[in-house]
């Protein structure tokens, strides 16, 4: 550890993992403010109303004006909370949607982190976001946030589990649990054909798991007001809601890399293939969000107790015996990938 | 190499400081978010060493599970502070022999292994693609050499389950349940039923 100089060791690869880290998140923030008004504009068009039409072109500022005017106003935080928690909640939610975002990856070798266990990082990061939700609602120290947290904890862990058993799914059929090569392993047919009922399981799980309708109980307009963030204002709920959408979009990224091929186009013709890989993912994440605001613009809210017996009465015996019924198709077959 | 070595230090710094926290905090929710921090930091020296599916089966199970149900008891508990420093001194002789056969024990490895500068730097070596993958290797050795054991985990761990659910199952008498297919099967014919009444009787 002689020769220690600060440009060679530091400053030049601690700047470039700065810029790639850059590159990603800012686009990523940018289409979150696009993905609201996207969602305001469908939910419209759904509701036959116009939607948000007066800021910018068609109301295209719309987000960035609604973000001016939560940022400008006081950000109270209420007398009896427990004010560090309180405020590190939002923050934590907010860093952890971002964080998934290191091991995406959205063309090939168009990743910051390729790492071995990529998959394993998703999950992992996707369970953590329970605690910003649980931290708001025990710091708040008011009844609603605290129901609502209450809540969101028990809802993400039952349908992490069933997650977790569709994701062993995939493995098994791909063999690896880096990203770029479960995409890699679609090259002949996207995962969301042969392990459709998975794909179905995963996209509900994922609404479950992102807290969104019809799945929203954790901040239950019609009985907890806002739920876990009722007492928050200002910067802290921009950092919330940023949050919401930002693993919502994530989620999304999840989805079509684990079945839908990430960048493949869907059919290696010429004039698809002709098209760049990061354009393919970005219009399948697009369509996958889609799919979140229809649901939300259809179904109604479970009730709680129907949201529990579909999690672990349902949803965990039909993936259960998904995992079982992939691994003897790929034993009795001679599918296993890169057998011993 | 520079970067490595003080992302462990700062890895190693923070989890020694938030197990500190964890037992000296005076909140008891406070104590489970330091002890989460100190898994998350725990994990992050997992990376370092190259043992990256240890650290995120690390956070995936404690962190992402265990802990939050433990948050989830102790946020629900009524606890009373005061009463909880007052056992302080008279477990501290036990604890505090608890730390010190560990301390002994960790001197011992130190001692035996002698970690120099040199070899500490065989640790900090971030994990590569085209090594054998770690996930591989432990699932080589788990299912293989240590079948029977993983099997009798896997046994002692639905032992547990059968356990507690028999502790807490109970018959709680007229509660009433929600029967979805006897909903479904509903129509027209059996919803609505005709009832002749007299006059001036009730049903």
């Amino acid at each position: 550890m002689n020769n220690f100089s600060y440009l060679n060791d530091l400053i030049i690869p601690g700047g470039i993992i700065i810029a790639q880290i850059m590159a990603v998140l800012m686009p990523v923030l940018i289409s979150v403010a696009f993905l609201v008004y996207a969602e305001r504009k469908v939910l419209a068009l759904i509701q036959l109303r116009r939607g948000p039409n007066v800021v910018g072109p068609f109301g295209i500022l719309q987000s960035f004006a609604d973000a001016l005017k939560l940022l400008t106003k006081e950000n109270i935080v209420p007398a009896n909370s427990n004010k560090i928690v309180f405020l590190l909640a939002p923050i934590i939610t907010m860093v952890l949607s971002l964080a998934g975002w290191a091991v995406i990856p959205f063309s090939p070798n168009w990743v910051i982190a390729d790492i071995n266990v990529g998959i394993m990082y998703l999950f992992a990061v996707s369970s953590l976001g329970v605690y910003g939700i649980i931290m708001a609602g025990w710091a708040s120290n008011s009844q609603y946030p605290f129901l609502g947290a209450l809540r969101s904890a028990a809802q993400m862990v039952s349908y992490e589990v069933s997650i977790g058993f569709v994701i062993i799914t995939v493995l098994l059929c791909v063999g690896s649990l880096n990203l770029s090569k479960i995409v890699e392993a679609q090259e002949t047919v996207w995962f969301a054909i042969p392990l459709l009922p998975m794909f179905v399981v995963f996209f509900i799980s994922a609404l479950a798991e992102t807290n969104r309708l019809p799945f929203d109980l954790p901040e239950d307009e019609s009985t907890l007001v806002a739920g876990f963030f009722t007492e928050y204002s200002s910067a802290s709920f921009v950092l919330f809601f940023l949050g919401e959408y930002a693993s919502m979009i994530l989620m999304s990224s999840m989805t079509v890399i684990l079945f839908m091929g990430g960048w493949l186009p869907p059919f290696d013709i010429f004039p698809l293939n002709a098209i760049p890989g990061v354009i393919w993912f970005v219009i399948k994440v697009i369509f996958i969000l889609f799919l979140f605001i229809w649901v939300r613009g259809t179904f109604p809210r479970y009730r709680y107790d129907q949201l529990m017996r579909l999690g672990w009465k349902i949803f965990l015996p039909l993936s259960l015996l998904w995992v079982v019924l992939t691994a003897g198709f790929l034993i009795v077959f001679d599918m296993v990938p890169n057998s011993l | 190499m520079y970067l490595y070595s003080i992302t462990f230090y700062i890895f190693s710094l923070v989890a020694v400081l938030s197990a500190l926290m964890v037992i000296s905090a005076r909140n008891p929710v406070h104590s489970v978010l330091f002890l989460i921090l100190s898994f998350v930091n725990a994990s992050g020296l997992f990376v370092l060493l190259g043992a990256e599916f240890l650290a995120m089966i690390l956070v995936v199970v404690y962190v992402g599970a265990v802990a939050v149900l433990f948050l989830f008891v102790v946020m629900m508990l009524d606890i009373n502070f005061v009463k909880l420093r007052e056992g302080f001194l008279q477990y501290l002789p036990f604890g505090a022999l608890l730390g010190i056969v560990l301390i002994v024990e960790l001197g011992i490895l130190f001692l035996t292994k002698s970690f120099s500068e040199n070899s500490l730097s065989q640790f900090v070596q971030s994990p590569q693609i085209n090594e054998v993958e770690n996930t591989k290797l432990i699932g080589q050795v788990l299912y293989t050499d240590y079948f029977y054991l993983f099997q009798i985990s896997g046994l002692i761990l639905l032992v547990a389950m059968v356990g507690s659910i028999t502790l807490t199952l109970r018959d709680r008498g007229q509660v009433k349940r929600q029967n979805i297919s006897s909903q479904n099967f509903i129509d027209a014919k059996n919803a609505i039923e005709k009832k002749k009444i007299k006059l001036g009787e009730g049903i």
